[in-house]
């Protein structure tokens, strides 16, 4: 059973609450139909546990398949510098036909980031070595495709189309307040 | 499958159309051998896309990856161009099938090759081993660890 390395921490994008009975962390590639695909039904699971759900998104880039992803990926880590990754990750994952440089700096620039530390940002090898580190984890975590996604630390192998997920991730909260009572 | 500890059987395969490789070539070099049922086929589109993307980690480990099926030398051609593949693709397609009956890895009903990994020492030992369900990618995370432990033997 693959197990997620390392464990979330700190530096992590984190979104939701923090101390949530359950942990979903998705290991994805902005380029990848599937990832496009998940991103949606992510959204829907965030909004129906509301404070039950941590999520967790790390870079997982297939480079070779997918050439524009690494690039997409480094600029969603320059917009965290300036304290909007989620809004560059979203904003990537709903164009995901247009992520050439031009695409990305445009995007970036929407979200009314200050163009000059962004581009600087993004061309510094600081935030390209965090997408590399984050792929690096997926791969001794046993991702072996994206989107790829862990459960309280446990890779999750079932369907996360439609409401699969879901209700996987309700049982869990479940079978955690059974435990506490 | 072969047993850790034994010597990985030597074997000569097509790579591309006018060039083969002999695994003894690679002596001195850990090799990772990756025997996959089909080229084209989703799972191991997917299994060798995975570790397209991932040589130069095997390089930092003074690792060598080669895949393996029962395709033939004009198939692995295109395949791997489609899929940009940076890594060999080895033909076992004449006698078919004979090296993965010599590592334990031919599957007689389907006539291809078991979704099956081998890590080899740089004297060609068998160092680690893993038979994967055929319909599911095994991902890296076990070649990666055999490699460490490896490292922290030497």
């Amino acid at each position: 059973m693959s197990k997620l390395r390392p464990e979330v921490t700190g530096n992590d994008h984190i979104q939701g609450n923090v101390n949530a009975p359950v942990e979903l962390v998705e290991y994805g590639d902005y380029e990848c139909p599937h990832c496009g695909r998940a991103y949606p039904v992510i959204k829907k699971i965030q909004k129906k546990m509301g404070d039950n759900l941590k999520f967790v998104f790390r870079n997982f880039p297939l480079s070779e398949v997918h050439p524009d992803a690494r690039m997409a990926a480094t600029a969603a880590e320059a917009a965290d510098a300036q304290g909007k990754f989620w809004e560059m990750h979203d904003i990537i994952f709903e164009n995901q036909r247009s992520l050439n440089y031009e695409d990305l700096m445009g995007y970036a620039e929407s979200l009314g980031l200050d163009m000059d530390q962004f581009e600087k940002d993004f061309n510094s090898r600081k935030y390209s070595d965090r997408v590399d580190e984050d792929f690096e984890s997926g791969l001794r975590s046993g991702v072996n495709g994206t989107p790829g996604f862990f459960v309280n630390g446990e890779k999750y192998n079932g369907i996360w189309e439609d409401t699969e997920l879901l209700h996987f991730l309700q049982s869990k909260v479940h079978a955690q307040q059974h435990e506490h009572h | 499958m072969l047993e850790v500890g034994k010597k990985a059987p030597d074997f000569s395969l097509f790579t591309t159309p006018d060039q083969q490789i002999e695994l003894n070539q690679l002596k001195g070099k850990r090799v990772i051998l990756a025997f996959y049922p089909a080229d084209w086929s989703p799972v191991c589109g997917d299994q060798m896309s995975l570790y397209n993307e991932m040589l130069k980690f095997f390089h930092k480990q003074n690792a060598e990856l080669i895949g393996i099926s029962v395709d033939s030398k004009w198939c692995h051609l295109a395949f791997s161009r489609d899929r940009n593949l940076h890594f060999p693709l080895l033909s076992d397609f004449e006698p078919k099938g004979a090296v993965s009956k010599l590592y334990g890895v031919y599957d007689d009903k389907t006539g291809e090759c078991k979704r099956a990994l081998y890590v080899l020492d740089e004297e060609g030992y068998v160092r680690w081993k893993y038979l994967s369900p055929v319909g599911v990618n095994p991902g890296a995370d076990g070649i990666m660890d055999a490699l460490d432990e490896m490292n922290s033997k030497k």
